[in-house]
């Protein structure tokens, strides 16, 4: 009897562990998180507008369909990347996510408090090559370092009305994000 | 013998406390550092990188991307101010105010996350489309059927939930629940 009950705590305190290795594992196993959803559909380092959310079909589920919204899907490997989206007359936004879909920074336009949210995305190795002087003379340029070498940027505009919603979109076709060097002479 | 026998069965126990205790906190959704007011309840601890493991585990299972904090907080309500689930054939009244935010969404989906069609097409309302009363406090009615003033339409589903987004708001990590964020109440009055 006294056996049983000790293999059954060991079972359970066992039991502890595989539960905690599998929460943690869960995100790089998962085949229907945001980031592998996106992969189908968004190719590397351009914008790509989502369809508005409807009842049978949403990109994702839980989005917020009084917004208009892009994704860029990126990749730091070949070097940093530009950014910029246009502000609409309501509230736009900027997210970064990681490659296990961690939100690590946002913006919106009134932190950015110009007509056009532009920011460089790197890695922090890449930042660290950067050369100090360019990094003074471009003061106003605002750097984000990414965690991860690929992840996600979700571009939000919101339309207030639904007659709104055109002006919205306009604004997701005109974000971008390209892939920009590092200047090679300065390393 | 006896050895395998007992080696099985503890492998078995584990396998069962371990990817059952997996399958609950997912379901159920197990997450540290909630923020809750009234029926609402927000982890605007999600929206950063000290997201703990569950949360980024159950995140990865529903496949959605979270509010980052620098964007704004995402308050979730599955019941009302009694505790009642929120029931798509009752009628149900959000009334109050909000915390300061430059612009807020009220959105209705269904358990799994989508919107729910309607004859009138409103999945949820913007801060700006909402009709108020002169003090700024508005109402909405959830019903399955049309009411007068803001009508979210519910479709008729069983259960849904209720997400109140508030973009470029102070309420983030550091927000205790108080007077300072106050919520709409959620009050279900009857059901057909």
């Amino acid at each position: 009897m006294i056996r049983w009950l000790l293999l059954f705590l060991g079972g359970a305190l066992l039991g502890g562990i595989v539960h905690l290795t599998t929460i943690i594992i869960l995100p790089r196993m998962a085949t229907q998180d945001a980031y592998s959803r996106l992969a189908r559909t968004a190719s590397i380092n351009t914008v790509v507008p989502l369809p508005a959310p409807a009842p049978e079909s949403a990109t994702m589920p839980f989005m917020d369909p009084a917004f208009a919204s892009a994704v860029c899907r990126y990749d730091l490997s070949q070097g940093p990347l530009k950014l910029s989206v246009p502000v609409s007359l309501a509230y736009t936004s900027v997210s970064f996510y990681t490659r296990y879909d961690v939100a690590y920074y946002a913006i919106n336009d009134r932190a950015a408090g110009r007509r056009v949210i532009e920011l460089d995305l790197m890695t922090t190795d890449q930042h660290n090559q950067m050369p100090e002087e360019e990094d003074v003379t471009a003061a106003d340029r605002l750097i984000v370092e990414s965690p991860t070498v690929t992840g996600l940027i979700a571009f939000r505009a919101l339309a207030p009305e639904p007659g709104l919603m055109p002006m919205a979109q306009s604004i997701m076709a005109a974000a971008k994000c390209t892939r920009t060097e590092i200047p090679q002479a300065m390393r | 013998m006896r050895l395998l026998l007992g080696s099985l069965f503890a492998l078995i126990v584990a396998a069962v406390v371990g990817l059952g205790a997996t399958y609950l906190a997912l379901t159920r959704g197990a997450a540290f550092g909630p923020l809750t007011i009234g029926s609402w309840t927000a982890w605007p601890k999600n929206g950063t990188t000290d997201a703990d493991p569950y949360v980024r585990a159950s995140i990865a299972r529903i496949g959605r991307l979270p509010t980052a904090v620098g964007d704004g907080v995402s308050f979730t309500a599955q019941a009302d101010d009694n505790g009642r689930p929120l029931d798509g054939r009752c009628d149900v009244l959000i009334a109050g105010i909000t915390p300061a935010a430059r612009f807020w969404t009220l959105t209705l989906y269904n358990a799994d996350g989508e919107l729910v069609a309607n004859s009138i097409n409103r999945s949820g309302f913007t801060s700006q489309e909402i009709v108020r009363h002169a003090d700024g406090a508005f109402e909405i009615v959830v019903a399955p059927r049309a009411r007068g003033g803001n009508w979210l339409p519910t479709g008729g589903v069983e259960r849904y939930i209720l997400l109140l987004r508030l973009y470029d708001t102070a309420v983030g990590v550091s927000t205790k629940a108080g007077r300072e964020v106050p919520m709409p109440s959620v009050t279900v009055k009857g059901c057909s």
